[in-house]
């Protein structure tokens, strides 16, 4: 397939490596690179990238994969829903197996909850058409990416009329985290390869607060091997001369100004507001909640039920994770109690956590 | 959740395309596309939705920044 071979290149994607480690030589300190996007990670540990870094520049994972960031209470609260008579839960698969306090939905599905996974929030709707009798409720959890896409079901579903179709929202934005982690002093961040599919949505320019607020280079990074290593060599060399700039590593996808058409969907259809992180706690006006117009597709508000208290699964330690405190190795659970076949934690539930890509490729 | 992929579009129906990758084909709602798409383009595909056209001009740009940068002598 055309601009993905070329960018596996084997010839290619050592040179870009080779170009790294003679740029680190002349690094003053060696530095902490983080990628914020589950894409990026899967990609660095499915190809090995780590392993042709120098040893003067490390990469972390950072809050990218918006199901491992998705706080317990969540998933609590969703359970509790999927309990309600009548009711039907839709959902991208990778939220399935995450743990509740005290249950996951593929566990209510076993006992006969109605549960169904779909591809897309507008097959939800299609879904709540097809079935007049009953609730149906999509599972909105995701960054910019995903946001416009639930927006859009909304406005379909409003547009026909449906009274039996509504969103539980968790739905996050960036670079919020991004900046809670920059003034974090013991993170020592260096620089940030910026998602690159989010970043379609919100355009590279969205990072400029951020690389002049606290100094720290930003460049928005496709996820082929010869891209993410490409963004590497971008922000080593930004680092070297000590710039803090945005660099668009990605231009063949995204723009400085990001996809104005999906931007619109979002503000017409939800609000900022403060939103949970596992791992980084309440961030202000991270989050987006649906707007008063839209209340009537608002499933918070739509259906009461109790939720339990909030507890996150015993020994896990996902919110280091996510922080880049700790690589997922580091966890005593890791491989021993907690796999795919029986995770523990979110980060090893999601195909683009990190624990989950550091068990299947190794580290 | 946030999986786009770069698929090639195969054929248009009004707001709907039918894109391909490695064989599999999906279809994708243009609605969220702020630029026009033509049969052959390569759009990035996330959840249903076509959310980013893949612009050739830029593709070929960077892969030449990239053989530049491990082949200097080439460019002399
Ligand atoms: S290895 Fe498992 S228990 Fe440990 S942090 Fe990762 S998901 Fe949590």
């Amino acid at each position: 397939m055309r601009f993905q071979d070329e960018y596996r290149d084997r010839g290619l994607v050592q040179g870009l490596a080779a170009a790294i480690a003679e740029e680190a030589q002349q690094l003053p300190e060696p530095v902490r690179l983080m990628e914020v996007c589950g894409t990026h990670t899967m990609a660095i540990a499915q190809f090995g990238l780590k392993s042709l870094l120098p040893e003067q520049v490390k990469l972390v994972s950072g809050p990218g994969c918006p199901v491992c960031v998705t706080p317990v209470s969540y998933i609590d609260h969703a359970i509790s829903l999927a309990g309600l008579p009548n009711m039907v839960i839709t959902t991208f698969g990778d939220l399935l197996r995450v743990p509740g306090s005290h249950s996951s939905l593929m566990a209510e599905r076993a006992k006969g909850a109605d549960i169904r996974i779909v591809y897309s929030a507008l097959d939800a709707v299609k879904l709540a058409t097809e079935l007049p009798e009953k609730q149906v409720i999509f599972l909105g959890v995701g960054f910019e990416t995903t946001t416009p896409t639930v927006a859009a079901s909304i406005l379909a579903a409003q547009q026909q009329g449906r009274t039996n179709f509504s969103v539980l929202t968790s739905h996050k934005t960036m670079p919020g985290p991004m900046q809670a982690l920059s003034a974090d002093p013991e993170l020592k961040i260096r620089g940030y390869l910026c998602p690159a599919h989010v970043s379609t949505v919100i355009g590279s320019d969205a990072y400029r607060p951020l690389a002049e607020k606290f100094g720290i280079p930003c460049v928005v990074t496709g996820f082929e091997p010869a891209d993410v290593l490409q963004g590497v060599l971008m922000l080593v060399r930004q680092c070297r001369a000590g710039q803090a700039r945005v660099e668009n590593q990605y231009s063949r996808a995204v723009s400085p100004q990001g996809n104005a058409k999906a931007q619109e969907l979002i503000k017409n259809v939800f609000e900022p507001a403060d939103a949970v992180w596992r791992g980084l706690g309440v961030l202000p006006e991270s989050g987006l909640v649906l707007r008063e117009t839209y209340a009537a597709f608002d499933a918070v508000r739509r259906f009461q039920v109790a939720l339990p208290d909030a507890c996150e699964p015993a020994g896990c330690r996902c919110g280091e994770v996510l922080t880049g405190r700790i690589a997922p190795a580091d966890c005593p659970l890791f491989g021993t109690v907690c796999s795919p076949e029986t995770p523990v934690g979110a980060c090893m539930v999601s195909s683009e956590g990190s624990c989950a890509a550091a068990w299947r490729y190794g580290q | 959740m946030c999986l786009g992929v770069p698929m090639q579009i195969l054929e248009i129906n009004d707001d709907m395309v039918v894109a391909e990758i490695d064989g599999v084909q999906r279809e994708a709602s243009l609605m969220m596309l702020g630029e026009p798409v033509a049969v052959g383009d390569y759009v990035i595909v996330h959840a249903g939705f076509a959310i980013s056209r893949i612009d050739p001009a830029e593709a070929e740009e960077t892969l030449r920044i990239m053989r530049e940068i491990f082949n200097p002598e080439d460019m002399a």
